[in-house]
């Protein structure tokens, strides 16, 4: 199946009309010719090769497009690329490294927060999301702030205790004041 | 799934937006939190030949209450804010307890309480809060503002009172003439779904007496049900359990559910019922308590 990407870049018809918008993906600024209908998923996807968003439902209900929008948690497939022009952006890819993982995605490790994985990048930005607002989250708050976010295979229990695990994690890294 | 093609404005004024929407002649429409357009023009139920984004607008992320008590939410307020702020739940119970209930945390974070009202969902679940609250909107086009009462805002599914070159730019809620009191119940199939039922109380109090009284409904008709009339059997009285079961009957007469996937028209309105009966109870019990 042909995305809209692959249809209007990188080289778009002479009527289309094309926007050039800079977005700071992952803390690099990256700017690119966008369609307006292109959807900031399909940009990262395709256009960026950014392939840990996932694209599930495509009705904005699934929530495993979830990406942070300056910081708060977004869905992706409803947003168009252009409305991202001079926002940061940040993927699963900008959470952590192979070998330096980010204590979310340490968490979902340790308690198997995951079976499939297809909700997991999701899953993930909005627990990051939620533990920066809220380090301290009760289990309420946290099957709470995951309520816009769908897994089909765990059942979520294995998921909030990842969620509590990485909270628990951050709190114990934190320089304790004197 | 992607849209037909659109060209994009994002004004950076409200006068641009106005001249933005005046040259769409009607083929423009207005791009606020996204969260009920971009499905409707991904699905190409809605197909607008240009979208205004008006996100970058500044100074309409404003939420203040005026000195006499008034209530001023700007077009760029997010459901969100509601829910995070921490002073509502005392001045206005009613928006506090709906405020968590409307779509999904994530959708939160971005669809607007003013574009909720602007969609006229008949589901929607700020309407109805508007509604029984007494509130009002006020709309800006090329000749200057205007405001609207809500009831008068919305004048069927999925459509408003505005013209092709209007925008909407603040709800305004009137100061309680008494201790404000209300709730919102919701019953959804699951968490982030549209309501099945559900019912916005907002009363003012003059101790255990009910000054005003106003009510609406989602998801139990056409279109928000303003079921205000129907609970006035209040005004004046105290709470009583007859009282209570009075006004509870007349707010259920005056929804309109369909029997649907969500549920029998039977059971929806005696959801209403019972939800009517529920937060009257709560409020009576509250006013004991602080007597
Ligand atoms: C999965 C999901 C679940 C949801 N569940 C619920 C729910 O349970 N309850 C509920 O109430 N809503 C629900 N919603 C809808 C959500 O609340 C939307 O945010 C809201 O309906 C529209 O607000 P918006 O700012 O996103 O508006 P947009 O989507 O940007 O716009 C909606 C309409 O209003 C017009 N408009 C917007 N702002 C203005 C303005 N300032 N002036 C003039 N016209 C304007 C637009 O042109 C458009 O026609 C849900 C949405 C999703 C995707
Ligand atoms: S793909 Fe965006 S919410 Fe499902
Ligand atoms: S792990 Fe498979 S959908 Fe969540």
């Amino acid at each position: 199946m042909s995305s809209l990407y692959d249809e209007v870049a990188p080289n778009p018809g002479a009527d289309t009309p094309v926007r050039r918008v800079t977005i700071e993906v992952n803390g690099e600024k990256r700017t690119v010719d966008v369609e307006p209908r292109l959807l900031l998923v399909h940009l990262l996807r395709q256009g960026l090769a950014l392939t840990g968003t996932h694209s599930g439902c495509d009705t904005s209900n699934c929530g495993a497009c979830t990406v942070l929008f300056d910081g708060s948690p977004l869905k992706s497939c409803t947003m168009f690329a252009v409305q991202a022009d001079g926002h940061k952006v940040e993927t699963v890819e900008g959470m952590g490294t192979a070998s330096g993982l980010h204590p979310v995605q340490e968490g979902f490790k340790e308690e198997h927060g995951l079976q499939c994985g297809f909700c997991t990048p999701g899953m993930m930005l909005a627990s990051k999301a939620l533990l920066e607002r809220n380090p301290n989250p009760t289990e309420d708050e946290v099957r709470w702030a995951l309520s816009g976010n769908l897994c089909r295979c765990t059942g979520y229990q294995n998921i909030v205790k990842s969620v509590l695990w990485a909270a628990e994690k951050m709190r114990n890294d934190q320089p304790q004041e004197a | 799934m992607y849209p037909p093609k659109f060209a994009y404005e994002a004004p950076k004024s409200i006068g641009e937006a106005i001249a933005l929407l005046e040259a769409g002649g009607g083929e423009a429409k207005i791009l606020a939190g996204g969260q009920s357009l971009i499905p409707m023009v991904k699905l190409r139920f809605a197909s607008p030949e240009m979208l205004v984004d008006i996100n970058g607008i500044p100074g309409l992320d404003y939420m203040t209450i005026d000195p006499d008590g008034t209530l001023r939410i700007g077009a760029l307020v997010r459901h969100e804010d509601l829910e995070q702020s921490t002073t509502l739940a005392a001045t206005h119970p009613t928006l506090a307890a709906a405020a968590s209930l409307v779509a999904d945390p994530i959708i939160r974070t971005r669809g607007t309480f003013v574009g909720s009202l602007c969609h006229a969902d008949p589901q929607g679940d700020w309407s109805a809060t508007m509604i029984a609250l007494g509130g009002r909107i006020v709309v800006q086009g090329p000749k200057g503002k205007r405001e609207i009462d809500l009831r008068n805002f919305v004048v069927g599914p999925f459509t408003n009172a505005l013209a092709y070159n209007e925008i909407a730019i603040e709800a305004v809620i009137p100061p309680a003439k008494g201790t404000p009191r209300g709730s919102y119940l919701k019953l959804e199939r699951r968490v982030g779904d549209f309501a099945t039922a559900s019912v916005a109380v907002a009363l003012d109090m003059n101790g255990a007496t009910v000054g005003r009284a106003g009510c609406a409904l989602a998801g139990v008709g056409g279109r928000t049900i303003d079921a205000n009339d129907a609970i006035s059997v209040l005004v004046g009285k105290t709470l009583t359990p007859e009282n209570i079961e009075a006004a509870a009957d007349a707010v259920a007469a005056a929804a309109d559910p369909r029997t649907d996937h969500r549920g029998s028209s039977d059971y929806k309105r005696h959801i209403v019922k019972t939800f009517v009966t529920r937060i009257l109870t709560n409020i009576a019990h509250s006013e004991q308590k602080a007597a």
